[in-house]
C-alpha cells in the first residue's frame, strides 16, 4: 500500500509541475531543406518565450494539406496555422468563419501591425477590395529565366547575355538546338508561367473584374490575341523540336538540372536546389517579353503560399500566434529564409538589409524575381488572381495547353476550350458561395 | 472441446459475427451512404454553405464530354488489363505447371510483384521510363524510338497498362497454377493416348475445370482494373497528358480531393459505384452459368 501512494505521488510530481504551453499547430507543405528550415524557425520562436510552443507538421503537398485542414476543420478538431497556396485563396477567402483574418487577428492581439512594411506586390494579392489582409505572407516566389551557361557557350551564344524578348529567346533556341542541345528550351508550371504571369507582365486581363479581384462573378479572358499568339509561338517551337514539354509541375527542373535543356522557365524558388545539383554555370534572368505589346514588361504575379490563421474555439491562442507571426516578420527572420530557399524577402526591410549586406553582388541574379516584382506599380491586370476552382481550371489549362503540345489542336481553339471550361468551374462556384 | 457445426446456444453465432459486420457497416456502408449524401448537395469546401441540389449533380456529369471520355478510357482500360493479365498469367501457370526442375524457382519469382504495393510498382515504371532519367528511356532512344509520354498520350496509356498487369500476373498466376494442380492428371492423359494434341487437351479439358478459377479471377481482375490502379495513375502520369490516362477513380480524386468540388465528385463516385455493382451482377448472372463446378 505504501509503495502504491510513493508511485502515484512521484507520478503526480511529474504530471503537476508541467506549464500549460498553449501548442499552436503549424501545417505547411515544406519538404526536404525548406522543412529543415521550417523547423529551425519554429525552435528559435519557441526558445525565445515560455508560453506558447508553435509545432510545424508536414501535412503533403498544398493540396493534401489544404484537404486536411478542410477535413479537419469539419471535424471540429482545426489546426491553429495551416499554409495554403495561393490557389486556394479564393476557397479560403469565401469561407466564413472558418478563417480569422490575419488584420483582424492582429489588431485584437494588440501587436504592432503595419501592412505597408510588406512587398506591395504580395498584400495587394491577399487583401480584401478594402485593403486589409486576410492572411500572413510567407514564401513567396515568381517566374524567372534560367539558362545554361555552358550550352550557351557551346552554341556560340554570350552567356552573360540571356535573351530579354521572345523573340530573342526562340532564335537562341534556334541556335541551341543547332548545336546539338536536345532540350534547348524548356517551362516548369506552364499555367503559371506562361499564361497567368504572362497576362501580367503583359498587362493584358486574364480574367474579367480585375482578374477576379471585384468579385465572384468574373469570367476568363486569357483566349485574348497576346496570349494566342505566345502560345501558338510555342506551339511552333514544339514543332520544330525548340521547346521540349516535360510535364506540369517542376519536373522540366529536373531536366534542367541534369544539364539537357539550355533554357527553362520556372519559379525563383528551385534556385536553391537547381544552385546544389547542377553542375554547370547557370544564370539567373527577367521572364522574357514581347516588345510589341505595349505597357511589358509591367510586373510579375507571386506564386508560394500565405499562413492562413483557422477559427479557433479559445481566443487566447490568438495572442500566440500573433506573436509568432510578428517574429516571422523580422528582417534577422526573413533574410535567413530568403538567403537559404530563394524565395523573395516579404518585408521591405529585410530586402534592404540583403542590399546592405551585398547578397546581390555575392550571388548574382538572386534579385531577379524581387526586381520583377517591383518593376511597375500594380495595374487591375497585374495584382493577382482571384479565382474560386482554380485548382480545376489550373487542371484545364495544363489539358488543354498540353493538347496543343502534342499537336492536336491550334493555339486558339486550345485556348478558347480552357475559357469555356473554365468559366464553367467558375459558375459552379459562384453558385456555391452566394 | 466437442466439435460441433450447429452452436447450442442462440447468440454466440451473432457475437462472433458482430465484429465483422461492424466494420463492413462503418468502413463500407456509412461513407458509401454520406456519398449519396454528398452527390445531391451543392456545397463549398468548409460546409459553410449547403444547398440541396436533387440530381443537379449527376445532369451536370453526364453533359460533360470529358466525363463521357473516361468513361471510355476506363472501359478500355479495364478491358486490356483484364484480358492481358488473365492470359499472360494463364500462359505462365500453363508453362510453370509442366516444369520439373527450378519449378519453386519460377514459382517464387513470378509471385513476387505480388508483394509489392501499387504505388511502389508505379514509381518502379516510372524511373525505368522516365523521359528524362528512365533506363528503358535510353535504350528505346537508342531503337529510333522518341519517348515522352509527357506529351504523347498513348505511351502514357501504355505506361499505365503495362505498369497494372506486371502487378496483377502474380495474382492470378498463383490462382491459376493451383487450379492447375488440381485437375486431376489422368484425365489430361487419358486424352493424350486418345490422339489429342496438348492445344485440344487444354481448350476441351484443362480450360472447363479451371473455369471456377478464371471466373473468380475474373472478378476481381475487372475490380482491380476500375479501383486499385488509382495508385499507378496517381505516381506516374497523373491523368495526363490531356487526359489521356484520367481513368474514373482517378478523375474522382482530382476533383474531390485536389479541386474540392464535394458534390461533384461524390456523384462520380456513386456512379462508377453502381457500374461495378452491375458488372458483378452480370457476371454472377450470365458467365457463372458458363462455369463448371
Amino acid at each position: 500500500m505504501k509503495k502504491q501512494l510513493i508511485a502515484a505521488m512521484l507520478a503526480a510530481a511529474f504530471v503537476l509541475p508541467a506549464q500549460a504551453v498553449t501548442e499552436i499547430q503549424w501545417w505547411h507543405s515544406m519538404a526536404g531543406k525548406l522543412g529543415d528550415k521550417v523547423g529551425e524557425i519554429a525552435d528559435k520562436f519557441n526558445a525565445s518565450q515560455k508560453d506558447y510552443k508553435v509545432v510545424p507538421v508536414y501535412k503533403g503537398q498544398y493540396d493534401e494539406s489544404l484537404t486536411a485542414a478542410i477535413a479537419a476543420y469539419r471535424a471540429g478538431k482545426p489546426p491553429q496555422i495551416v499554409q495554403v497556396f495561393e490557389v486556394g485563396t479564393a476557397t479560403m477567402m469565401a469561407a466564413h468563419g472558418a478563417v480569422m483574418p490575419v488584420y483582424k487577428m492582429m489588431s485584437q492581439a494588440h501587436e504592432p501591425f503595419d501592412p505597408k512594411a510588406y512587398l506591395p506586390a504580395v498584400t495587394s494579392y491577399y487583401s480584401d477590395t478594402h485593403g486589409n489582409l486576410l492572411s500572413m505572407p510567407f514564401n513567396s516566389s515568381t517566374q524567372v529565366l534560367y539558362i545554361n551557361k555552358d550550352a550557351f557557350k557551346k552554341a556560340g551564344l554570350d552567356p552573360e547575355k540571356a535573351p530579354q524578348t521572345w523573340p530573342e529567346l526562340m532564335q537562341d533556341a534556334d541556335k541551341l538546338k543547332a548545336a546539338g542541345i536536345a532540350c534547348p528550351f524548356t517551362t516548369g508550371w506552364q499555367s503559371w508561367v506562361q499564361l497567368e504571369s504572362f497576362s501580367a507582365w503583359h498587362n493584358v486581363p486574364f480574367s474579367t473584374e480585375q482578374n477576379g479581384f471585384g468579385g465572384l462573378g468574373t469570367r476568363l479572358e486569357f483566349n485574348g490575341p497576346v496570349q494566342v499568339m505566345h502560345i501558338q509561338n510555342l506551339s511552333d517551337m514544339a514543332k520544330k523540336g525548340t521547346f521540349i514539354y516535360a510535364g506540369r509541375k517542376d519536373e522540366p527542373t529536373g531536366k534542367f538540372q541534369a544539364g539537357e535543356c539550355g533554357m527553362e522557365t520556372t519559379s525563383s524558388g528551385s534556385y536553391a536546389n537547381i544552385k546544389a545539383n547542377a553542375k554547370f554555370e547557370f544564370g539567373v534572368a527577367p521572364l522574357p517579353y514581347y516588345p510589341s505589346v505595349k505597357g511589358a514588361p509591367q510586373n510579375t504575379i507571386i506564386g508560394g503560399a500565405t499562413l492562413w490563421v483557422m477559427t479557433q474555439k479559445d481566443p487566447d491562442v490568438y495572442k500566440g500566434i500573433a506573436k509568432f507571426f510578428t517574429f516571422l516578420s523580422t528582417p534577422a527572420v526573413q533574410l535567413d529564409w530568403h538567403k537559404s530557399t530563394g524565395y523573395v524577402p516579404i518585408t521591405l526591410a529585410a530586402y534592404e538589409e540583403a542590399k546592405k549586406e551585398g547578397l546581390y553582388k555575392e550571388r548574382p541574379g538572386f534579385d531577379t524575381a524581387i526586381l520583377e516584382l517591383t518593376n511597375k506599380p500594380p495595374t487591375p491586370n497585374s495584382k493577382g488572381l482571384r479565382l474560386g476552382n482554380f485548382v480545376q481550371i489550373r487542371n484545364v489549362i495544363d489539358e488543354e495547353l498540353e493538347s496543343v503540345w502534342s499537336g492536336q489542336k491550334t493555339a486558339k481553339a486550345a485556348l478558347d476550350e480552357a475559357v469555356k471550361r473554365g468559366n464553367e468551374l467558375l459558375e459552379k462556384f459562384q453558385k456555391a458561395n452566394k | 472441446m466437442e466439435k460441433r457445426v450447429r452452436f447450442r446456444s442462440r447468440w454466440l453465432p451473432y457475437l462472433l459475427v458482430f465484429p465483422q459486420i461492424a466494420v463492413t457497416l462503418v468502413f463500407f456502408f456509412w461513407p458509401a451512404a454520406e456519398t449519396v449524401r454528398y452527390s445531391m448537395l451543392l456545397q463549398d469546401a468548409f460546409a459553410s454553405k449547403i444547398q440541396f441540389v436533387w440530381f443537379d449533380n449527376f445532369t451536370t456529369l453526364f453533359q460533360d464530354p470529358n466525363y463521357l471520355a473516361s468513361f471510355k478510357l476506363t472501359a478500355f482500360f479495364s478491358a486490356v488489363v483484364a484480358i492481358s493479365g488473365l492470359s499472360i498469367s494463364l500462359l505462365f501457370a500453363v508453362f510453370a505447371d509442366r516444369v520439373l526442375r527450378g519449378a519453386n524457382v519460377y514459382k517464387t519469382l513470378l509471385i513476387w510483384p505480388y508483394a509489392v504495393a501499387p504505388a511502389v510498382a508505379g514509381i518502379l515504371w516510372l524511373f525505368m521510363l522516365s523521359p528524362s532519367i528512365g533506363i528503358l528511356t535510353y535504350v528505346l532512344r537508342s531503337y529510333g524510338v522518341q519517348w515522352n509520354y509527357y506529351v504523347n498520350g498513348n505511351q502514357a496509356l501504355l505506361l499505365i497498362c503495362v505498369a497494372a498487369v506486371w502487378k496483377q500476373i502474380s495474382y492470378n498466376f498463383l490462382f491459376f497454377l493451383a487450379g492447375l494442380q488440381s485437375i486431376p492428371g489422368s484425365l489430361v492423359e487419358a486424352a493424350a493416348i486418345d490422339g489429342a494434341g496438348p492445344v485440344r487437351r487444354f481448350w476441351t479439358i484443362v480450360f472447363p475445370l479451371l473455369s471456377p478459377t478464371a471466373f473468380f479471377l475474373l472478378v476481381v481482375n475487372i475490380v482491380y482494373a476500375f479501383f486499385d490502379t488509382f495508385a499507378i495513375v496517381d505516381a506516374t502520369t497523373q491523368g495526363g497528358p490531356a487526359q489521356a490516362t484520367q481513368i474514373l477513380v482517378f478523375k474522382i480524386y482530382q476533383d474531390g480531393v485536389q479541386a474540392l468540388d464535394l458534390g461533384g465528385s461524390a456523384a462520380q463516385s456513386v456512379v462508377l459505384m453502381v457500374i461495378v455493382i452491375a458488372l458483378t451482377v452480370v457476371q454472377f448472372r450470365w458467365v457463372e452459368r458458363k462455369v463448371q463446378y
